[in-house]
């Protein structure tokens, strides 16, 4: 039995578990035990597949006899796979601990149960599947099972609006998908993903491809401007299914796209990597400002996932940038940058959405406006919450610091590439890097600022309490990774680079004989990082610090009111709230991505009306694309809305008037 | 033994710029007192007034939470690291292998993420206003910082600062354009992330103007004294960190003697002193710019930088 078949059967399970869950959801207290089976298939899954990543097992086939006729379902896993199936079967045990405790105040858990396994099954497939329909069926069906769950909470009109965009733009996806893979297959129809990969493309087909795969699967992770139904679907989901969309699910679409462009065409043509690094950089720096200016903390949560998938569809470019250019280290470096980037987002990315979950349900809002003063209500999420902030912020020495690093490494290499095209757009990507993490950092100041810190701003933040064992142990085994694979990089590094060989065919230098684990992606002499020595380092000063201080300082200390520049004590209304906060930002680079504006009314002197202030905030993107599209539809369908009026008659003659049109074109054809 | 002078000189280091922390300060407020045609206080008066705060009561707001107690020990730690692990009097210190040039610019971003976390603390408008104004500095200032950074780094060949030190005092190095753009970006970025006239005033108290001051508005006692030490170590740590990349001259290397690493801090010493000058100088002859001009001063930074990068990305050897 090898691992393709091993992880079949965890499907298997989870389609099984989907099954018992119909019949079971209904009733009471079925979801704790339903959530702890759907962990501990996804905890083999995940043991199976980390275990063939670090053993280095080869691919391994796998066929089954359903499906299309004589054509069979084909699986398949290699490094590739057994590296996300990793990623996403850790999300799904931690989501499923979470949701052990979480699911208890779900009101309609029937609504979620069956589809929850469905859709981990659904991903999985996808990881697995190596022929074109197995891939299209597996991807549609994850599609369709997460629209479920988007729709769990149905009775909300936005939901429903949101699930209505999220189909529409997954049945979007995955028209491009199969465009790529009618033209992967070709005029002899191989669909085999063996098949396939024996083709020689030639530079303009394989662009299309890749162009094409770009769309199709950058709408499912949410690559500006396909980004649109992200920011709506995944809020919409309850708080462990939203964590698996944005931390997982966003994973696979990254898979697909990895597939489809290194392993099916292979990278040769370096003038596909352009528009790769460029979408993926605007895309960065775009969601992150969008969730800049958001007060909804799930869909700024949403947000920030898109610019995260920004940073790895931009690495990805750099990546098939050296690879066409035959620059083997240096592909290997922007390479795992993605990959390491992929692992941590879908950790931090689950701890602050799980945490969101229980901020959402100790305050019943999701408005961060309403929140504040978490700290001293929610004392064990408060740290756990920061350590989340703090790592995709990416600020050392966490996790998100690690693979931000490597990600600039792999930017500093990139004067060697001989197109000037490609040297020019190097460092505005790097820059579009940096100032998407610095914006991230001034997003999760502002998200902790204005939800734990301060005063209590609504009434409903008073009364929060921390979540149950279950959602805190889930959330705070994530926080123990981003500490974890913040401290020692070099094991995740060395962990992938199987992933590099299959996909570029050669990986970075091992990193686990290094001194001291640092890690060194090319040479000593160029640059070098030791997270764990800094850390050490700062730990001490701090104590050193705060030792000296308690030796030869005064320890007394007194509580007093905040200053308040000599007039009383002020309301908490008076606290920066959110919107204060962006506005410097909104002012600056909002103008340009926004075309935000600020107009103010202020009565002239006598006038007893109040002054007001409004704020316009435009998304340009759906008001440019989407906007439009929706305008030509509706006037299209208002005009044909004539059609439906007509007497019998009148609808006779269309039918025989289309008859003779359409044979007399025949005629004329042939 | 080798381990051992090692593990001194990296000592001494952290000790030294400890030590000259406040001092580059005092210096600083000397110079801009005697340019005013004012006689100014002492240039010790940095350290008397770091011990007086240590000495005194430390008054924390009711609202305040662990965050606000325990921030100002990191921003320390985190500003202290950063300032040893930068060359200072010698280059190839035991550590500075640990952390490159963009690692010791994200212990700076570290540290104001901690700082403006305890600016939101305790829930007053002043604290909110400067943290906001902050990260809107910083979300400007880092890119145009990473660039010039690209720049150095791309024509030393290396993210570590030693190794840029020790190539920038070879004669491979000479006269390059991309290079001047690079330190004229480093410059603007380091007035203001170390809210210097004309982006922030650190001597104001007029509320409007703040930023750095707003945040840290409510601290006192032994917690204001870290923050202001951490302060002082971070305009030393970036009069540091230009002075090795721009200006290398006597630079003790690894494996030198006694007498050549004592040249070193000498050298040291004169270049602080002169970076001292150079900045009163510059603080005296502007003037404090409104808030919202501010982007439009480090976006010119976040040019010149980007150019400096452009030239060496495709031009190669300017």
């Amino acid at each position: 039995m090898n691992e393709a078949a091993l992880q079949l059967m965890c499907v298997a399970a989870f389609l099984a578990l989907a099954a018992a869950s119909l019949a079971a959801g209904r009733r009471p207290h079925a979801s704790a035990p339903l959530y702890l089976a759907n962990a501990a298939i996804a905890a083999t899954a995940f043991a199976v597949s980390v275990a063939a990543l670090i053993g280095g097992r080869g691919p391994v086939l796998f066929d089954l006899p359903i499906g299309i006729p004589w054509i069979g379902a084909h699986f398949r896993a290699d490094a590739l796979s057994y590296f996300f199936l990793a990623v996403i079967n850790f999300g799904a045990v931690a989501a499923s601990l979470f949701a052990v405790g979480y699911g208890r105040q779900e009101r309609e858990p029937h609504r979620i149960l069956p589809f929850y396994p469905a859709f981990l099954a659904a991903m999985n497939l996808v990881l697995l599947a190596d022929d074109a329909f197995t891939f299209l069926l597996s991807w549609e069906f994850m599609s369709l099972a997460s629209f479920a769950l988007v729709l769990a909470h149905h009775h909300d009109p936005e939901n429903r609006r949101a699930a209505y965009v999220y189909l529409t733009m997954a049945s979007f996806g995955t028209l491009a998908l199969l465009f790529v893979f009618g033209l992967l297959a070709g005029p002899s129809g191989g669909y085999l993903f063996a098949d396939i990969r024996s083709r020689e493309f030639e530079a303009g087909l394989g662009g299309a491809v890749i162009l094409l795969a770009l769309l199709g699967a950058g709408s499912k992770a949410g690559l500006a401007p396909v980004h649109v139904w992200l920011p709506l679907a995944h809020p919409a989901a309850p708080s462990h299914v939203s964590a698996l969309m944005s931390g997982v699910m966003t994973k696979v679409a990254v898979y697909a796209f990895i597939r489809i462009a290194f392993d099916l065409v292979g990278v040769s043509d370096w003038s596909i990597a352009a528009p790769v690094m460029l979408i993926g950089g605007a895309t960065a720096v775009l969601g992150i400002l969008h969730a800049l200016m958001e007060r909804d903390i799930k869909r700024l949560l949403a947000y920030s996932t898109i610019e995260n998938i920004g940073v790895i569809f931009a690495m990805l470019g750099f990546a098939m940038a050296f690879q066409a250019n035959g620059m083997a280290t240096p592909a290997a470096l922007a390479f795992v940058a993605a990959l390491f980037h992929v692992a941590n987002h879908s950790i931090f990315k689950g701890l602050l959405f799980f945490s969101a979950g229980s901020m959402l349900n100790a305050t019943g809002v999701r408005d961060i406006e309403q929140m504040g003063g978490l700290i001293h209500r929610m004392r064990k999420l408060a740290p756990l919450f920061l350590i989340g902030c703090v790592a995709i912020s990416a600020l050392p020495p966490l996790n998100g610091f690690a693979s931000e690093w490597l990600a600039f490494q792999a930017v500093l290499q990139s004067p060697e590439l001989p197109q000037l095209g490609l040297k020019i757009l190097a460092p505005m990507i790097g820059a579009l890097l940096a100032l998407a993490a610095a914006l991230a950092a001034a997003c999760f100041v502002r998200l902790y600022g204005v939800a734990f810190l301060g005063r209590p701003r609504g009434a409903s933040a008073v009364e929060a309490r921390d979540p149950d064992g279950w959602s805190l142990g889930a959330i705070a085994m994530m926080a123990a990774l981003c500490v974890l694979f913040g401290l020692f990089p070099g094991v995740v590094v060395d962990a992938v680079a199987p992933v590099a060989t299959l996909a570029l065919g050669a990986p970075l230098a091992p990193q686990s004989g290094n001194q001291w684990l640092s890690i060194i992606p090319i040479d000593a002499a160029q640059s070098s990082y030791n997270p764990l020595l800094l850390f050490a380092f700062i730990a001490f000063s701090a104590i050193l610090a705060a030792f000296v201080s308690r030796l030869s300082a005064s320890h007394a200390y007194r509580r007093s009111p905040a200053w308040g520049c000599g007039f009383e004590p002020t309301g908490p209304q008076t606290q920066y709230s959110g919107a204060s906060f962006s506005q410097p930002i909104r002012n600056t680079l909002g103008r340009i991505a926004f075309d935000a504006a600020e107009s103010v009314d202020m009565p002239s002197p006598g006038d007893q009306r109040p002054a007001t202030m409004k704020v316009r905030v435009r998304d340009l993107v759906w008001d440019a694309i989407y906007g439009r599209i929706a305008t030509v539809i509706n006037a299209i369908s208002e005009k044909l809305n004539g059609l439906q009026f007509l007497t019998i008659r009148r609808y006779l003659s269309l039918v025989f008037a289309t008859l003779v049109l359409l044979l007399l074109g025949l005629a004329a054809w042939s | 033994m080798v381990l051992t002078t090692q593990l001194m000189f990296q000592a001494f280091q952290m000790l030294l710029v400890l030590a000259l922390a406040p001092l580059l300060t005092g210096v600083v407020r000397k110079v801009k007192a005697r340019l005013t045609r004012r006689r100014g206080a002492s240039i010790f008066q940095p350290y008397r007034d770091l011990f007086r705060l240590m000495r005194k009561e430390a008054v924390i707001a009711d609202n305040a939470s662990w965050i606000f107690r325990s921030a100002p020990y990191l921003i320390f730690a985190a500003t202290w690291v950063a300032a040893a692990l930068t060359p200072t009097f010698r280059t190839g210190l035991m550590f500075s292998w640990s952390a490159d040039l963009i690692v010791i610019v994200a212990l700076l971003g570290s540290a104001r993420f901690i700082l403006a976390l305890a600016g939101m603390d305790v829930g007053t408008a002043f604290g909110g206003i400067g943290s906001s104004r902050e990260m809107m500095i910083a979300a400007f200032a880092e890119p145009a910082m990473l660039l010039a950074v690209f720049t150095v780094a791309l024509v030393a060949g290396s993210t570590e600062l030693s190794s840029i030190a020790a190539f920038m005092t070879s004669d491979a190095v000479g006269l390059r354009v991309s290079l001047a753009l690079a330190l004229f970006a480093l410059i603007m970025v380091a007035i203001a992330e170390n809210a210097r006239i004309p982006v922030d005033n650190p001597a104001t108290h007029l509320e409007l103007t703040m930023v750095h001051e707003a945040m840290v508005l409510e601290y006192s006692g032994r917690h204001l004294a870290m923050i202001e030490f951490a302060s002082f170590l971070k305009l030393l740590l970036y009069a540091s960190m230009i002075g090795a990349v721009f200006a290398p001259w006597g630079l003790a290397e690894d494996g030198a003697g006694v007498a050549r690493n004592a040249l070193g801090v000498m050298v040291y010493l004169g270049k602080l002193l002169g970076a001292a000058i150079l900045l009163a100088l510059f603080e005296t002859a502007t003037a404090k710019m409104r808030v919202f001009r501010v982007p439009d001063f480090l976006g010119a930074a976040l040019m010149l930088g980007f150019l400096g990068a452009l030239l060496l990305f495709a031009g190669g050897r300017f």
